[in-house]
């Protein structure tokens, strides 16, 4: 007996303490992203699934359409008053989820919080911006230290999204636990590491095109049980699904996949001049860095790797990008000219190299492809699997020689490469420094013109392809499976799920 | 007996000081920085060293183990770093979780293990014996994650009878919560069933080895009297034992089958902080796995004494 009266008050611990009823209304979406969120701030927050969530809580003064053109969202219009001056007309009658409204002064509160707030992610993003003017209630004019055309792109993103100030200034470093914004879904509830609810805003500006009345958001880290999730019922929506996955989706009757094109890019990250660690023949010559870029098989790799779904590039933007230059093509591979640059540099092989990577299935896979290529032409590569957060402090800290490493991408091309390569970025991992790139990259933010900053930009690639801090390989896509209950989807090339517009059928 | 409790719960403190102070120094030694993970993609130097004030990432290793510890001599576990949120608010709500599902997979593992020992002891050298022996060796050898993976793909892929994640409370629905926990409790509790089996079947066949045994066949009693009343009662008490210190295993277990099977407990949340270098969390969640593990360890000393009477005058 006594046994069972041990095992009795076991179960009574047992008891969940906090339980929050929730039975989910008709129409309730359910996606599931790749990891939890972080703070659900605008101004602080970090993660890319944070953004997946803001999608539906935070609307933002501008966005991006499918072609990466500059859409309005809060602001109804923007104009350059001049190359300093941006002007954007409000949208009358826009409420926060507080039932407060949107005007120039919530915009003015909401980029000063980004500057001023303590721990703000966004500072550096709107480090260009001087101070902002309110004209009249729907009038603001955002008044910049020196023109910066990619500071509107900025704007598309979580420095562009509204919070209502009163409840910011109420929830003061807390707001992230309740935000209250302006877009089509309000907060409703969140249990960490399990579910984020929002419910849809009866008050929100475009009502009439939001057709779900709950989305619910759940973390599942691993993609294969994301997609099996997906498969079994359980989720509507499934967030970056992997390559390998895709026949299975496409296989499935009752699922279906969208696949569209993506901002960021996969490279190789030469270190040149970072951290304290002798330097390599790889460090110091660029003729030994052209020599592996030209043992590599762009191609080859998406091919093995990826069933070619991907594209191989020369450069950080898609080919898709207004600012991608079509003249630079990656260039083909060359084993003899490996070997003539090799001799060139006397350099005497084989050359060990060491190549850092993500631990990922696919990731490995490419060093192993890229291991094999370079073989033929003398190097002798090694490969250093390496868990993420790890690989980043030795990226930061110079403590590598070639690190295999993407970017998510961002709409602008200057947040594809101005970071990676001017002299002292912050993600200058290389330590590369060419003062005719810095210009040049200098000159690219000065510039509006969309086609003569895509000159510009060509001309640096060019170059950072003979100096090669980072060999780009690859744009990846977005995968994002759903089932064929989901209608309405729009892919935009950030891989966020736009709630706006999407219908759930029987 | 009393004075040996006294002793064991008087060993606990200095216990719970040594396991504050190796988790604090381990995680120092992962690899990787913090600030670097919460800085965000953009890495902003400026963003950064204001991190490392604001955590007191910037401050020797000592005092940032002092202002720890203090704080949670007063119950303050800290925030976490990633989500903001109290830790002792996310241990609060993850505990229960884990606790339902580690109680489930508990009860799992003795309906299957301690019957299959028993019989696999009884009918000792039978195709009985083989088939529970070939059992355990199968359930000890199966990895947690592949059998969940598994599980899914057949039960809620395939077959459609179980959700494979959803996990609700038992308070807000109870189907609903069993119906997300009973494939996760079994693929947790499947190790320790087969643990159990073993050591219930080599220490029931001491038992039915025993004078007392023979004694009460000689009585007359049902053989079945003989076997549940007096061999198991005994046999149970190194059985008992394993118990109570596999729980602590099963919490372990509960790390990677609760990311199977995206239930929000424990293990969930000790995988995502590690990850995440949020140091709080881990901190708090380590700290609070240990008291719970040595508490679970007093109550096996004190369910022996019911168990077993002869300790009771010990």
């Amino acid at each position: 007996m006594r046994p069972i009266l041990f095992l009795a008050a076991a179960a009574a611990l047992s008891l969940p303490v906090a339980a929050s009823a929730q039975t989910n209304p008709p129409q309730t979406l359910r996606i599931g992203i790749a990891d939890d969120a972080d703070a659900l701030d605008p101004t602080l927050s970090r993660t890319l699934v944070g953004r997946f969530v803001f999608a539906s809580l935070c609307d933002k003064l501008v966005d991006i359409d499918a072609k990466l053109n500059i859409v309005p969202q809060l602001a109804q219009s923007y104009r350059w008053v001049d190359s300093k001056t941006l002007e954007f007309k409000l949208r009358p009658n826009v409420k926060f989820h507080d039932g407060t409204a949107l005007d120039g002064d919530a915009v003015k509160f909401n980029m000063d919080r980004h500057l001023n707030m303590a721990g703000s992610t966004r500072k550096g993003e709107i480090g260009g911006l001087d101070h902002v003017e309110v004209i009249d209630p729907l009038t603001v004019r955002m008044v910049l230290k020196a023109p910066n055309s990619p500071f509107l792109a900025q704007l598309t993103d979580r420095a562009g999204m509204m919070v209502s100030p009163k409840a910011a200034v109420a929830a003061g470093a807390n707001f992230g636990q309740h935000p209250v914004c302006a877009g089509p879904f309000k907060f409703t509830e969140r249990v960490p590491q399990d579910r984020i609810v929002v419910d849809k805003f009866a008050d929100y500006w475009d009502v009439g095109n939001v057709h779900l009345n709950r989305v619910v958001y759940q973390p599942i880290v691993d993609s294969t049980i994301r997609l099996s999730n997906l498969r079994a019922g359980s989720l509507d929506m499934a967030e970056r699904i992997q390559p390998p996955d895709v026949a299975t989706v496409k296989a499935d009757p009752k699922l279906k996949i969208e696949i569209f094109d993506y901002l960021g890019y996969n490279g190789l990250t030469f270190n040149i001049a970072n951290g304290s660690q002798p330097r390599t023949p790889m460090m110091k010559d660029a003729r030994v860095r052209q020599a592996f870029a030209l043992s590599i098989d762009r191609q080859a790799i998406v091919d093995v790797v990826y069933n070619g779904m991907y594209a191989p590039i020369a450069q950080p933007v898609p080919a898709f990008s207004p600012f991608y230059a079509p003249e630079v093509k990656p260039a083909g591979r060359d084993i003899a000219k490996a070997k003539a640059l090799l001799a060139e540099a006397g350099v005497k092989t084989p050359l060990s190299v060491e190549i850092m990577l993500p631990t990922t299935a696919d990731q490995r896979q490419i060093g192993e492809v890229v291991q094999s290529m370079a073989a033929e032409a003398g190097f002798d590569v090694k490969i250093k699997a390496t868990e993420f957060v790890t690989l980043l402090k030795a990226q930061a800290d110079g403590d590598y020689e070639i690190s295999l490493i993407g970017w998510s991408g961002r709409a602008d091309a200057d947040g594809n490469i101005y970071n990676f390569i001017h002299s002292g970025a912050p993600l200058n991992d290389s330590k590369y420094a060419n003062p005719a790139v810095d210009a040049l990259l200098e000159q690219t933010r000065a510039e509006t013109d969309v086609a003569a900053r895509r000159a510009l930009y060509g001309k640096i690639a060019v170059q950072s392809n003979l100096d090669l801090p980072i060999m780009y390989l690859y744009s990846q896509k977005n995968l994002i499976a759903m089932s064929t209950k989901v209608g309405g989807f729009s892919p935009i090339a950030d891989g966020l799920i736009r709630v706006k517009g999407l219908t759930l059928g029987q | 007996m009393r004075s040996n409790l006294g002793v064991r719960i008087a060993q606990i403190l200095p216990t719970l000081v040594l396991v504050s102070i190796m988790v604090f120094c381990l995680q120092q030694l992962m690899p990787g920085d913090p600030a670097l993970v919460l800085a965000g993609e953009e890495r902003d130097p400026a963003v950064l060293a204001q991190i490392r004030t604001e955590l007191w990432l910037d401050r020797p290793l000592a005092m940032q183990y002092f202002h720890w510890i203090g704080n949670v001599l007063q119950g303050d576990l800290g925030f976490s770093w990633r989500i903001r949120e109290p830790v002792l608010n996310l241990v609060i709500a993850k505990l229960p979780v884990t606790a339902q599902l580690g109680l489930m997979a508990f009860v799992i593992a003795i309906c299957i293990g301690v019957p299959m020992g028993i019989v696999s002891a009884v009918k000792k050298n039978s195709f009985w014996d083989y088939a529970a022996n070939g059992i355990g060796l199968a359930g000890l050898s199966t990895p947690n994650f592949w059998l969940g993976i598994m599980l899914i793909l057949v039960v809620s892929v395939q077959l459609g009878w179980l959700p494979p994640s959803g996990y609700v409370p038992l308070t807000e629905d109870w189907r609903q919560s069993l119906a997300t926990t009973v494939m996760p409790a079994f693929v947790l509790g499947n190790a320790l069933a087969a643990v159990l089996m073993r050591h219930t079947r080599s220490a029931m066949l001491t038992a039915l080895e025993q004078d007392y045994v023979r004694t009460a066949r000689a009585k007359g009693l049902l053989e079945i009297r003989v076997v549940l009343r007096h061999a198991l009662r005994n046999a149970l008490v190194p059985v008992v034992t394993l118990g109570a210190l596999e729980l602590g295993t099963l919490l372990s277990g509960a790390v990677l089958t609760e990311q199977v099977f995206s239930i929000p407990g424990f293990g969930k949340l000790i995988v995502d902080a590690v990850f995440n270098r949020d140091y709080p969390v881990v901190q708090g969640v380590v700290l609070v796995t240990a008291t719970v593990y040595i508490g679970l360890n007093l109550l096996a000393d004190i369910a022996y004494v019911f168990l077993n009477p002869r300790l009771r005058n010990a």
